[in-house]
């Protein structure tokens, strides 16, 4: 049983006969404007037909400012890593934290260490129980994108693939040299980073868990976090 | 007449008259528009990126072959089994027989279309596995053992009485009318079924052939959470969704959220590129990924509707579509609804059998309107009627079409028609309603227009005296 083979022999015949380019009317009935595609052309384009952006980094911190407050995340641009610890330790004594999951990373292990409650990793080998049973994910990211309100993580970069979705609270700490304007510089970034040896999982987290299958109502915390914190220096 | 055609007409019937359905529709929907129109008008361009997602599927699509092949061995180089299916029977049998191979016993599964198409959880609970939906709207229709009723938004059709109704006889939960309550009691049995399930099956929004990576879309974290805590991971999708370039998610991602749903971008577009790899911490051990034609090859013969494979399911044109906002999803008896569901149905599943659906359209095209990858809809509906009228022709239709073409072409004929329909019109009224009227199917619901008084050839002759 050769199924691939199969495939692929009904695909080249079907594509025997070429179809219509979009945009240009059927044959034959005037006027058709045929243009070819190219992939690279698009690409160049594409940031020119999505929201826009704005030039500075004032106006992408407001952008994702506005987005985050949209999506009832909360966004923290903070002066520096002390005011970061400041941050943390007064959202664990308002929610009553009792023990936080991280990764090793920079800023992680700079403000969990001062935050003075337990804390395990998900750097290793670790138990999901005890991950599940925390009540903050605390990670670093690839990127902000101020366009979407978006976090962008992945498995290397963020703690392995549950840290940010298991726990009910995930708390995001970035640097403002990471905060990009448009999806299509942070794929433009990933792909310069890891050029063909990318992480095995990537995601653009944009808000809380949400959803709206009740009758169209927004619930935060579906089966993801129930809230979402980024804080930036 | 099929019988798909008969339970459409009989469902169709019932449901436009059900006023109850009709407001929850369209207050939902209702709802849809305005977050969709906003967000819309974010966009500097939405007609020029229509345009592009049109022009990169076509590329895609086009080039089906090469882009698969690229995409499967680069994924492949990444430690992923790819798998492939000619029929929903070989797509069954590759996921029964991985299953097997693991002892596995209980399945997760995230939102699949695909896997609503070949019926795969049937076959896996006639196997004794238990499979549980993650995602909350697919998690309450597999408790009503019933379809989607929308692909996108699964349990559109249900307020929160009836779900707390269903959940206090299923699961045993304290009646409530909060939605965040019901969802906490979900997420309260869900979270340990993703601890404790062997496998994970989730469906993929796009393939990204450059790359070899699978995108998923999503907004709880259950695909995110499928994906992240079972040991095998099993993906199923068309063959049909490839995009070539990595950059081509920055126009796919959020168009996708913006004509589905309303949204800037989905809570999660998830990328993933195989199974764990080395040093990384969690993820699966196993990356299996099926690839489904189930004949979406016979589509990609038809080049005048090649462009239906463009559909990234984001189910814009069911929303506002006037026929699926009366008829509602489960008329339809198929795994995609609406108007693009009235388009592929017929390839997929056979053109004899549901060839009513190209006339489940008013053709006002609101359906190609909306469409983010400028599938041009409304044409295709109104190509099947000619390709069902070509392969199978209703004798009568033809008689009737001759002996109109006959009348219309001779004035004496059209003179004695009218004078006859003006006589027959007056008796109309002893009939009107009952089972003799032959006008019974216009009548029971509106007026027959009046046959003019005299005909223009009368009116100009009486002029003239």
């Amino acid at each position: 049983m050769n199924e691939r083979e199969n495939i692929f022999g009904r695909i080249r015949e079907a594509l025997r006969v070429q179809a219509p380019v979009p945009g240009a009317h059927p044959a034959g009935k005037g006027g058709a404007k045929v243009h070819t595609v190219s992939e690279a052309e698009a690409a160049k384009h594409i940031h020119e037909w999505l929201p826009p952006v704005g030039e500075t980094f004032e106006q992408h911190a407001e952008l994702f400012r506005a987005n985050a407050l949209d999506l009832r995340a909360e966004f923290h641009l903070l002066d520096d890593v002390r005011e970061m610890e400041d941050h943390l330790r007064g959202l664990a004594a308002s929610e009553g934290w009792k023990k936080v999951a991280t990764h090793a990373g920079e800023l992680t292990d700079r403000v969990c260490a001062a935050l003075g409650l337990p804390w395990m990793t998900t750097d290793g080998e670790y138990d999901v129980r005890e991950l599940e049973s925390c009540d903050a994910g605390i990670s670093q990211c690839e990127a902000l994108i101020a366009q979407t309100g978006s976090v962008l993580v992945s498995s290397r970069s963020s703690g392995g693939r549950a840290l940010s979705v298991l726990p009910p609270h995930h708390v995001v700490l970035a640097r403002r040299d990471q905060l990009l304007p448009d999806l299509p510089t942070a794929f433009a970034l990933l792909q310069s980073k890891y050029q063909s040896d990318f992480p095995s999982l990537i995601s653009f987290i944009t808000g809380p868990s949400r959803t709206g299958d009740i009758e169209r109502i927004l619930v935060l915390g579906a089966h993801g976090p129930r809230k979402l914190t980024i804080l930036c220096v | 007449m099929s019988a798909a055609s008969q339970q459409f007409e009989h469902d169709a019937e019932r449901l436009t008259h059900d006023l109850r359905h009709r407001s929850l529709i369209q207050t939902a929907l209702k709802k849809y528009e305005v977050a969709r129109d906003s967000k819309k008008s974010r966009y500097q361009d939405w007609q020029s990126a229509r345009q592009t997602a049109a022009e990169i599927k076509w590329d895609a699509v086009n080039h089906l072959n090469t882009y698969l092949e690229e995409f499967a061995s680069k994924l492949e180089a990444r430690g992923a089994h790819v798998h492939w299916a000619s029929t929903s029977e070989q797509a069954r049998q590759i996921i029964l027989g991985i299953v097997r191979e693991k002892n596995a016993r209980s399945i997760i599964k995230s939102k699949v279309m695909t896997g609503e198409e070949i019926h795969l959880n049937e076959a896996l609970e006639k196997a004794g596995l238990t499979v549980v939906e993650s995602d909350f709207g697919e998690y309450i229709v597999q408790l009503r053992h019933e379809a989607p009723y929308h692909f996108v938004f699964p349990a559109m059709h249900l307020v929160r009485g009836e779900i707390s109704k269903l959940f206090e006889e299923k699961l045993g939960s304290k009646p409530t009318n909060d939605p965040e309550e019901l969802m906490m009691i979900a997420r309260g049995i869900l979270r340990n079924k993703y601890i404790t399930a062997d496998v994970g099956i989730t469906g993929a929004n796009f393939a990204i052939a450059e790359t070899g990576m699978i995108s998923i879309t999503e907004n709880e974290g259950n695909a995110r959470l499928t994906c992240a805590l079972p040991k095998v991971h099993i993906a199923l999708m068309g063959i049909e969704k490839v995009l070539p370039k990595l950059q081509d998610l920055a126009l796919f991602m959020p168009m996708l959220a913006t004509a589905g749903a309303g949204q800037v971008l989905t809570g999660y577009n998830s990328l993933y590129a195989g199974p764990r790899q080395p040093g990384e911490s969690d993820g699966p051990d196993e990356f299996h990924l099926v690839l489904l034609d189930n004949k979406r090859t016979h589509l990609l013969a038809d080049a005048e509707q090649r462009d239906a494979l463009h559909c990234i399911r984001c189910g814009a044109c069911l929303n506002v579509c006037p026929i699926y906002r009366n008829v509602g999803g489960h008329t339809y008896g198929t795994t995609y609804q609406g108007p693009i569901g009235s388009v592929i149905t017929p390839h997929l599943r056979g053109l004899q059998e549901w060839k009513h659906l190209s006339y489940a359209s008013s053709l006002c095209g609101a359906c190609t309107e909306a469409c983010p990858v400028k599938i041009d809809l409304h044409h295709h509906l109104l190509q099947g009627r000619r390709n069902a009228m070509a392969r199978y022709p209703v004798w009568w239709e033809r008689l009737a079409f001759k002996v109109f073409g006959l009348v219309v072409n001779h004035s004496l004929l059209v003179g004695l028609a009218s004078s006859l329909a003006r006589v027959a019109q007056r008796l109309h009224p002893l009939i009107k309603g009952t089972r003799l009227d032959p006008a019974r199917p216009w009548t029971r619901s509106r007026e027959l227009p009046q046959v003019a008084k005299q005909t223009f050839k009368e009116f100009w002759r009486s002029r003239k005296r």
